[in-house]
């Protein structure tokens, strides 16, 4: 009797993480490609402001969203459009926020580094260093309070670990057992200065100072983000308080699309060393290869739905208007 | 003196480099002002001349590191903090409000705090809400500190020397879109005393007092009006504490009318308080009500469109003091 349902219930098991896989493989091409089309719109001047891109952590923010459930909470930087995509929003809307049009997320009040969507439990990308860390810790406390089961993910480079309200926020948290997962995507800089030279001590000493659950991921490798996220999400759901995760990363492009010539502060050899050795897309296609999930033809065409799918974002952003004038005034009040 | 162009930025580099020869107490602290030399490129240069011991990287704690300006300035040091985008002294407001502001003062006067936190203004950079503030009226509001708003590259490289030898907390603000305006700058050692207005285009019709980045708008809008035969008088407070009050109100009273102009709100802020100067002091001189001309009292927007509407442009202070001059 066993061995008859084992076997179903075996691949069954296989058939889903499958699944899964390949599904962490195309939200991660999904933001990639999303971030090819934003490097495109902004070299040709079509889009306004700044562009901080985040190819190259993809797996750090397809990792963890896939541990949460879609009315969890997250909040994002001004590195975040992959933040926004794991999440579960649409590229289409996300373009067309990123050029200022009245169909974007934010009615193009908020641009590039501010997309925000209730739907997803997006609280907001932000573009203050750290700006987020009390709104994050505030959603944790609200969840707990109303009983909701939610979970609250604080993104943010490892730049706003300068900021104190961090360790206020943290300190709350743990004292009141806080379902917030503080996340740390250390890409090494804080703009154009190497952590080293702005961080004392080690980044998770200071969460356990507070005794907060600490764990760190190789941000470049999804399944070892998920697998870490997954734990720590649970024990945030159930009761057991808030963690700390930092992911190791890095970014592939300038601080921003415009800063290109980044030679002062890190080399080409770098990054290089990064594209070819851990890029996270590469490691996960290999891996699913592998374990015959998937063949060359089938992730290719993941690439090409992903492909089509960001050109008719665009195209419904491009053509898309802008608000009319008049509600440059609404908004300001609820 | 051999007058040259320079940028608004190059006349500020130029400021700092020549403070920093002239006294070894003048640091630099900030994030990214080293190698990088600021996100606007404003310090390019200084960390290869002054070393890192005088030009230093901070992490990203505002906090932190306007606290320790205060403190160094107390004790030995002029630093010269930096503060990249103006939205970001809303982190600084502990130390320079509660602290800076008041050493001086609360302890009889033992405690002075020479130090200079410069930092940014101004929207339509497309940099939405948080990053497109003019914060300079929070802290003009407050007693101690001392506020300067540069708009040439002419009065930066002045005013910011005496900012630096001042022995007081001075907030210096720099107009992002300024720092590619090029003007005449004498290479010598020259300072601008703080609390002097500059009348930057004299007429007869109407006062514009503009302050900042709305200096050029004022301008702009002065030659637009000339061609409709209207005579427009610009003037500059160039610090709004301590305010020059006499050379605004013998314009105006001059002009008979006037309009405001400053990129920061006008609730409440330095439009408001130039307004009420005017009110108080030149009332009987005056043919209409002073008009305020600020930004729209929103959060900045990003889309461009919206964006644009919310500062005055040469264009609406053009029609303001167009109508202005023809209703008396
Ligand atoms: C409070 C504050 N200070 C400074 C800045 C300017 N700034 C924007 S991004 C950035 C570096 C952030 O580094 P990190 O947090 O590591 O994020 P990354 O850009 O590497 O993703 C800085 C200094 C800001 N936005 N907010
Ligand atoms: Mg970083």
């Amino acid at each position: 009797m066993s061995t008859v349902t084992a076997k179903p219930e075996a691949s069954r098991e296989a058939a889903s993480e499958k699944d899964k896989w390949l599904r962490a493989y195309r939200q991660m091409v999904r933001i990639r490609l999303f971030e090819e089309q934003v490097n495109e719109l902004y070299t040709r001047a079509l889009m306004p402001g700044l562009a901080h891109l985040y190819s190259g952590e993809e797996a750090v923010a397809v990792g963890i969203c896939e541990a949460l459930r879609i009315d969890d909470y997250i909040t994002s930087t001004h590195r975040g459009h992959g933040h926004c995509l794991a999440k579960g929003a649409s590229p289409d809307r996300m373009f067309a926020e990123l050029l200022g049009k009245e169909a974007g997320y934010c009615r193009g009040k908020g641009g590039s580094m501010h997309i925000a969507d209730p739907a997803t439990g997006n609280l907001g990308a932000n573009a203050i260093v750290g700006g987020s860390v009390g709104i994050a810790t505030g959603a944790a406390f609200a969840s707990k309070r109303l009983g909701n089961g939610r979970v609250a993910v604080c993104f943010f480079g490892e730049g706003a670990l300068g900021q104190g309200s961090l360790y206020e926020v943290m300190n709350l948290a743990q004292l009141w057992k806080l379902p917030v997962i503080y996340v740390c995507e250390n890409n090494l800089y804080n703009e154009y200065t190497h952590y080293s030279e702005t961080t004392a001590g080690t980044i998770l000493g200071r969460a356990a100072a507070f005794g907060i659950e600490t764990a760190a991921a190789d941000g470049q490798d999804v399944r070892a983000v998920n697998e870490v996220a997954t734990r720590l999400v649970k024990r945030a759901r159930a009761g057991e308080g808030p963690a700390f995760l930092q992911a190791d990363t890095y970014r592939y492009s300038g601080h921003h699309v415009g800063d290109i010539n980044r030679e002062y502060y890190r080399s080409k050899t770098e990054e290089q060393r990064w594209k070819t050795d851990r890029d996270p897309i590469k490691l996960q296609s290999n891996w699913l290869i592998e374990q015959r999930y998937a063949d060359a033809a089938a992730l290719e065409q993941i690439t090409m739905e992903a492909r089509a799918e960001m050109e008719a974002a665009v195209k419904f952003a491009v053509t898309a208007p802008y608000p009319s004038v008049d509600q440059v005034d609404e908004d300001i009040y609820a | 003196m051999p007058e040259r162009e320079l940028t608004f930025a190059q006349a500020v580099r130029e400021a700092l480099a020549e403070e920093m020869r002239r006294d070894s107490s003048v640091c630099i602290f900030g994030e990214d002002v080293a190698e990088a030399g600021t996100p606007f490129k404003v310090l390019s240069g200084l960390v290869e001349e002054f070393g890192a011991e005088r030009v230093l990287d901070t992490p990203i704690s505002e906090a932190g590191f306007t606290g320790i300006g205060v403190g160094a300035a107390m004790t030995g040091l002029r630093p010269v903090v930096d503060i990249m985008f103006g939205d970001f002294l809303t982190l600084t407001m502990d130390q320079m409000v509660n602290q800076a502001a008041k050493a001086h003062y609360m302890s009889g006067g033992h405690w002075k705090v020479p130090m200079v936190l410069r930092t940014t203004l101004g929207a339509t950079r497309r940099s939405a809400a948080q990053h497109s503030q003019s914060l300079h009226a929070w802290f003009s509001h407050v007693p101690g500190l001392k506020v300067v708003l540069p708009s040439t590259p002419y009065d930066a490289k002045g005013l910011l020397k005496t900012a630096i030898r001042d022995e007081n907390p001075v907030v210096f603000f720099e107009d992002k879109m300024m720092y590619k305006l090029k003007g005449q700058v004498p290479a010598d050692d020259y300072t601008i005393p703080l609390g002097v207005a500059d009348v930057k285009r004299e007429g007869d019709d109407i006062t514009l007092v503009a302050t900042s980045s709305m200096v050029q708008v004022a301008l702009g809008a002065a030659v637009l009006l000339e061609k409709e035969g209207i005579s427009a008088e610009v003037v500059d407070p160039r610090t709004t504490w301590p305010l020059d009050e006499k050379t605004i109100l013998d314009s105006v009273k001059k002009t008979s009318r006037v309009i405001v102009m400053d990129e920061g709100y006008g609730r409440y802020g330095v439009a408001a308080e130039l307004a009420a100067v005017i009110a108080e002091g030149a009332f009987y001189d005056l043919d209409a009500p002073v008009k305020r001309m600020g930004a729209m009292h929103v959060p900045i927007p990003f889309s461009p469109p919206l964006e644009d509407v919310t500062v005055p442009t040469e264009e609406t202070v053009y029609k303001a003091a167009k109508e202005m001059c023809a209703k008396s």
